[in-house]
């Protein structure tokens, strides 16, 4: 990912349970380590399970700004925005993620602002893709999902971000077998493919694994944030 | 590409209702089930089936009894307080012998409570669920895997048995996520349904779906054939697992989402040098009574985990006719439980 152009406020939108959290609290860690301030906005209003609350702790190690319901992870099953999502305009010399909820219902959230990103121009909206989920692994269902969020949100999709997995069993073979779907839906859609993800675990330093994982172009190496009460 | 779909819990038991050839769901959202109407509400309509968001839980539950007596595999999903809202409709799906599939994701309790999980309807699923004698038969998955294959067979058991089949599963359960296999199973050989409301066409007798009887003695007839084929169920349908029980000297009984952090406070507690194992009740009704009943005569004493103030521990005690100190590891309102907690009761109870 060294030397890839990013925008100053990056959306993260698809299918629900396609790993929009997951790669929004990674890419706000990684942006961390390129600018002095980042801030991470949490626009899911679909569920109320698992959020970039989880993440927490890790976040502000780090000093990524979490700008998040102040019900996350509560009891309060309330679909509330966070009035400090403003600051993602407000604050110029902050580059932001925005993790939007799953579906149309999710990006809904995200319509309010669609004014302000469309005039700023300093925005991209990343399709995240898992073609393991259901709904999502056929052409249909890809170009539904697109139609139906871009609807919602009012703005324009920009790019894909292949998230094939299966979970922590994902093997390089599960990613590797998603690509071609990945890269003809990339073609069709006229949305460059961003990156791919790849959990950390999985990158090998040198070998064949390496000449494999060079194919599959810009690679985002990934970190599995659990719900850590869980221990199952 | 691989065969395997990664699911939510709650996706995969709307997926196992569909194999099964579920085409009929009524029910209502509520945290944490749902994902189980979201999922049907998009893949309905794409098999020609019926969602119907309903204006109530009473409403969807009645819906259930009204597809079922024409015949048709019904289902409805909720949570807790949703589900404490069908319960009129559980009584009478019984007294008209209806099957039927109902899905309790539980949350924290008692009144609205909270939307963590929870276990604490066992109770309530297990001892009736509602007024009247009669029974569910519940099943407790405690993988996505498991959420839909006990779905599929859920349907089958109730169309076999004419009773209504409850998955109990928790919000943990219902929300996580696991690579599953989706692939379509062998149909079941069932009875027909020849009790059901479809039209004589002038060729037979009208069949009737009723559960009022005026006559006492009518209703006592009845509920003793109902309670043969309970027993029945009891013989035939008992499923349980268990793991690392053979020379164990404490024995966990943990079912659903707490088995598997059971699992993990065993092997824990092996590597301390305590022979722990585990006994997983698959049915809670039927209850796993007579595994219970064995194990007490090999070991030292019990360890129940549940995420409930100490329900199934009535079970366990009965079932073991108290003959092994049964203690309790419980957490309840949507704490979940951790291995090193369950882990500190199986020392105490080796140490006792």
């Amino acid at each position: 990912m060294e030397g890839t152009e990013n925008a100053r406020i990056t959306i993260f939108a698809g299918h629900f349970g396609s790993g929009k959290t997951n790669l929004a609290i990674n890419y706000a860690l990684w942006l961390k380590e390129r600018y002095e301030e980042v801030l991470l906005c949490d626009l899911d209003i679909v569920n109320p399970y698992f959020r970039t609350a989880d993440a927490r702790d890790k976040l502000q190690k780090k000093g990524v700004e979490l700008i998040s319901s102040r019900f996350a992870n509560t009891n309060v099953d309330a679909p509330a925005l966070p009035a400090e999502t403003r600051q993602i305009f407000d604050r110029p010399d902050a580059v932001s993620v925005v993790d939007l909820g799953g579906d149309d219902r999710g990006a809904l959230a995200l319509g309010r602002y669609a004014k302000p990103l469309r005039e700023g121009n300093e925005y991209e909206m990343l399709l995240v893709v898992n073609p393991y989920r259901p709904l999502t692994g056929t052409k249909d269902d890809l170009d539904e999902i697109v139609h139906e969020i871009e609807a919602a949100s009012r703005i324009a999709f920009t790019g894909i971000v292949n998230n094939a997995n299966l979970g922590p069993e994902t093997t390089l073979g599960d990613i590797e077998d998603c690509l071609s779907f990945i890269r003809e839906s990339s073609q069709r859609l006229k949305l460059p493919l961003k990156m791919t993800s790849i959990r950390r675990a999985l990158l090998a330093e040198k070998g064949e694994e390496l000449q494999r994982i060079h194919q599959m172009g810009e690679v985002f190496p990934i970190d599995l944030f659990e719900k850590s009460s869980w221990k199952l | 590409m691989s065969e395997k779909v990664l699911m939510k819990g709650n996706e995969a038991i709307a997926e196992g209702a569909l194999l099964a050839g579920c085409r009929h769901y009524f029910g209502y959202p509520i945290t944490p089930q749902t994902e189980i109407a979201a999922y049907m509400a998009k893949r309905m309509p794409k098999v020609d089936g019926v969602f119907l968001q309903a204006e109530s839980e009473v409403a969807s539950i009645n819906m259930v009894i009204g597809a079922s007596a024409a015949g048709k595999r019904a289902m409805t999903s909720s949570s807790s307080p949703g589900v404490a809202l069908k319960s009129e409709g559980l009584s009478y799906l019984a007294g008209c012998d209806l099957p039927a599939v109902v899905v309790n994701i539980q949350r924290g309790g008692p009144g609205l409570g909270g939307i963590q999980p929870s276990q604490a309807d066992y109770f309530h699923a297990t001892k009736g669920g509602a007024h009247g004698d009669f029974h569910m038969l519940v099943l407790a998955p405690n993988s996505v895997q498991e959420m839909l294959d006990y779905t599929y067979k859920a349907f089958d058991l109730a169309d076999q048995y004419r009773i209504t089949a409850m998955i109990l599963g928790d919000g943990i359960l219902g929300q996580m996520m696991e690579p599953i296999d989706i692939s379509p199973k062998e149909p079941a050989k069932l009875p027909p349904k020849d009790w059901a409301l479809t039209g004589t066409r002038g060729e037979r007798k009208p069949n009737i779906v009723n559960s009022l009887y005026l006559n006492p003695e009518d209703l006592e007839a009845l509920n003793f054939q109902r309670f043969e084929r309970y027993r029945q169920i009891e013989e035939k349908e008992t499923l349980h697992e268990t793991y690392r029980t053979e020379d164990a000297e404490i024995v966990v009984v943990a079912y659903g989402a707490a088995s598997r952090i059971a699992k993990n406070a065993i092997d824990l507690a092996r590597e301390g040098g305590v022979k722990a194992g585990l006994l997983r009740p698959i049915t809670l009704w039927p209850f796993p009574k007579k595994p219970l009943r064995e194990l007490a005569d090999k070991v030292k004493a019990f360890v129940v985990a549940e995420l409930s103030m100490g329900q199934m521990v009535e079970d366990v005690r009965l079932s073991t006719e108290s003959l092994r100190p049964v203690y309790l590891s419980a957490h309840t309102g949507g704490v979940v439980t951790t291995p090193e907690e369950i882990l500190e009761h199986i020392k105490q109870a080796a140490a006792n």
